[in-house]
């Protein structure tokens, strides 16, 4: 796809590349046909690097997080194309034996609603304690230590007191401090969240996010942050990575792409965040609506919300290509995108 | 949990005492004469009759009755028979036979239920799947005396693997065969609620959280599925337990066992009120303890209600 993308794991370990993701695709079966969830997705994360997956509800960013652990339902999930490689091994294609010494490991994920992602029926202690028990085959006891140890380490107030506790005995934060702490149990190199403060409070959500934010630069841990809430991702990220139609449409330093937009649709977001100036008048929103994923357009699937569209448009669909240094953005024309932010 | 158990069984007071009422005024609502059918087609002379009558109190008002009945049960005294025999001493002579058979069946509807419903949960929506169902429709459409009376033919006079009728052999030999007949009719409703709630666990957050674990498929199912699935079919094996008893009555008269099942049968024929309501209430007290076991055990496996 992108002329920046070269798969050679050699070249990626230099470049401490952790996580490459190139050309993938994700298709549903769905009784009215086949729904193109993730279509052409490129991107990478280096070590120590925070990048954010941006977009909105049905982008495909929870579907490219859940193709990176492995844990879609295939069926009705299958994905025809493209390349995961973590640390230079395709996990779409290594053993499954292989894969499950992996994913929970060497990377690893943090959910939604920490309330269903954690099984009711088992102490949080020995929810924690599995991933030593089987990855590393603690006794039951030391597997135990190293749970209260984690629980600890993510700030859960009297955690050995706690460590026998179910998940339905703590508040939503600190159940969502648990699933980071079996995140994290490990020593991954890469951190998935997929929406992490989605389910909780305002308060509570600031303070998830500073423990991410703290337990990624003190590991120098890859983090994808996936979310559809802007100002979560210029907080914690220094990459991001806008999707829109199950593909990336812009990607580059956080602070540039916000302040400074080349593709309509990342523009569009920027515009839309409540501020000072924007006081008393109406939300800036971008008109219509996402396209039918059982039937993406033959061209760009922007096109038909975007004040630039031309017919170059309707007839194939941009690439991403470097557009300024270390700056990616798939439109015809980033060039009027850009002089218009800056006008 | 103490404090629950005792609340549970006071309300169990009331339970009784409306059941039993009920049975009561049914019985006492039965068309005929207790005193006639005792002696059939040769009348007794009126002073007899009187006298009987006299006995058993037969002629006081029904509440009247009813109440005396209730304060001999407080006492632990179920009454006695036309025959002068106490009633407890009948039912309790022949529960055991009735116990037996309901357990026995209970525990093979509990291995052959829970093992088409995991297996059929598990390939949902393959061949597999397909099958267990095709299987469950059968057993739960063909009436329940249909699979009795013809594995009575075919195993037991046809093929003379055991005895057709009778208990002579004993546990397990003579009590197979009846057992089985009732466990398959009752697994079938068990592997159904058994797909069903597996299919759902199986669609669970939690269970993407162990896949995303690195577990093996067997952990994911063993120690994170299959106890979440097991939550309501726990309620329904502890009700369906009781309701064994009541459904091992008919198999015995099929079977010819000396169960509690007899006993029933020729008390309302005879319209003995006492040995009708004695065993009535002795099934209700049996149906409320074991609704309370299965209640304390679900605050066990659900860690959510416990109490």
């Amino acid at each position: 796809m992108g002329s920046h993308q070269y798969a050679n794991p050699a070249a990626d370990a230099a470049d401490d590349v952790l996580l490459r993701v190139k050309d993938l695709e994700v298709e549903f079966n769905t009784s009215k046909g086949v729904a193109t969830a993730v279509n052409g997705m490129n991107f990478e994360v280096k070590r120590g690097q925070a990048l954010g997956i941006l977009g909105e509800s049905g982008s495909g960013k929870s579907v490219t997080a859940r193709a990176i652990m492995g844990i879609l339902d295939m069926p009705p999930a299958h994905i025809p194309r493209g390349e995961i490689l973590l640390e230079g091994e395709d996990l779409l294609t290594v053993a499954p034996r292989r894969h499950r010494q992996l994913v929970g490991s060497r990377v690893s994920m943090v959910f939604q609603d920490a309330l269903t992602a954690l099984n009711p029926v088992h102490p949080v202690g020995r929810q924690i304690g599995e991933l030593y028990r089987v990855h590393r085959g603690y006794s039951r006891r030391d597997a135990k230590a190293a749970a209260i140890k984690m629980m600890e380490k993510v700030k859960i107030p009297a955690a050995a007191k706690r460590v026998n506790d179910y998940p339905h005995r703590f508040s939503g934060g600190m159940r969502q401090r648990i699933v980071i702490a079996m995140a994290l149990a490990l020593d991954p190199v890469l951190l998935i969240a997929d929406e992490p403060t989605t389910a909780l409070d305002v308060t509570v959500q600031a303070q998830i996010l500073e423990l991410l934010k703290e337990q990624q630069e003190e590991r120098n841990m890859g983090l994808i942050l996936i979310t559809h809430d802007i100002s979560v991702v210029r907080e914690v990220t220094d990459q991001v990575a806008v999707m829109y139609a199950g593909r990336v449409v812009e990607h580059g330093p956080t602070a540039e792409v916000l302040s400074r937009p080349g593709h309509p649709y990342s523009r569009g977001l920027a515009a839309s965040i409540a501020g000072e100036e924007l006081k008393g008048q109406r939300l800036p929103a971008i008109p219509g609506t996402p396209p039918d994923l059982l039937h993406l357009p033959a061209g760009c699937s922007f096109a038909n919300r975007c004040a630039f569209a031309t017919e170059a448009c309707a007839a194939s669909i941009p690439a991403l290509e470097l557009i300024d240094e270390a700056r990616h953005s798939a439109c015809f024309h980033t060039r009027e995108v850009l002089a218009h932010a800056n006008a | 949990m103490l404090g629950y158990t005792v609340r549970r069984i006071l309300q169990m007071v009331p339970v009784v005492l409306g059941a039993t009422f009920i049975i009561y005024a049914l019985t006492f609502l039965m068309p005929g004469d207790p005193v006639a059918a005792l002696t059939g087609s040769r009348p007794l002379p009126e002073s007899t009759v009187q006298q009987i009558r006299l006995a058993y109190r037969l002629d006081d008002p029904f509440l009247v009755q009813y109440g005396n009945y209730m304060l001999g049960l407080l006492q632990g005294n179920f009454g006695i028979d036309f025959f002068g025999r106490p009633v407890l001493g009948l039912i309790l002579e022949r529960l055991p036979v009735t116990f037996a058979l309901a357990m026995t069946a209970w525990v093979l509807k509990l291995a052959i239920g829970l093992a088409i419903g995991v297996y059929g949960g598990l390939r949902n929506g393959q061949a597999g799947d397909h099958f267990a169902l095709v299987f469950t429709v059968i057993f739960l459409g063909i009436p329940g005396f249909v699979i009795a009376l013809g594995a009575q033919t075919v195993f037991g006079v046809q093929l003379g693997w055991v005895d057709p009728a009778g208990i002579r052999a004993g546990w397990p030999l003579a009590f197979i065969l009846p057992a089985l007949v009732m466990a398959i009719e009752a697994s079938a409703g068990l592997a159904r609620l058994t797909r069903t709630s597996l299919v759902d666990v199986l669609r669970a957050e939690y269970l993407r959280t162990a896949r995303a674990k690195g577990l093996s498929p067997r952990r994911v199912i063993w120690g994170h599925a299959l106890r979440n699935a097991m939550i309501p079919v726990v309620t329904y094996l502890g009700l369906s337990l009781a309701g064994m008893l009541g459904g091992a009555v008919i198999i015995e008269a099929i079977f010819n066992m000396p169960g509690i099942g007899g006993l029933m049968v020729t008390a309302i024929n005879n319209k003995e009120g006492t040995v009708v309501v004695g065993i009535a209430t002795m099934l209700v007290l049996v149906y409320l303890v074991f609704n309370l076991l299965v209640d304390l055990l679900y605050g066990i496996i659900d860690p959510r209600v416990r109490i």
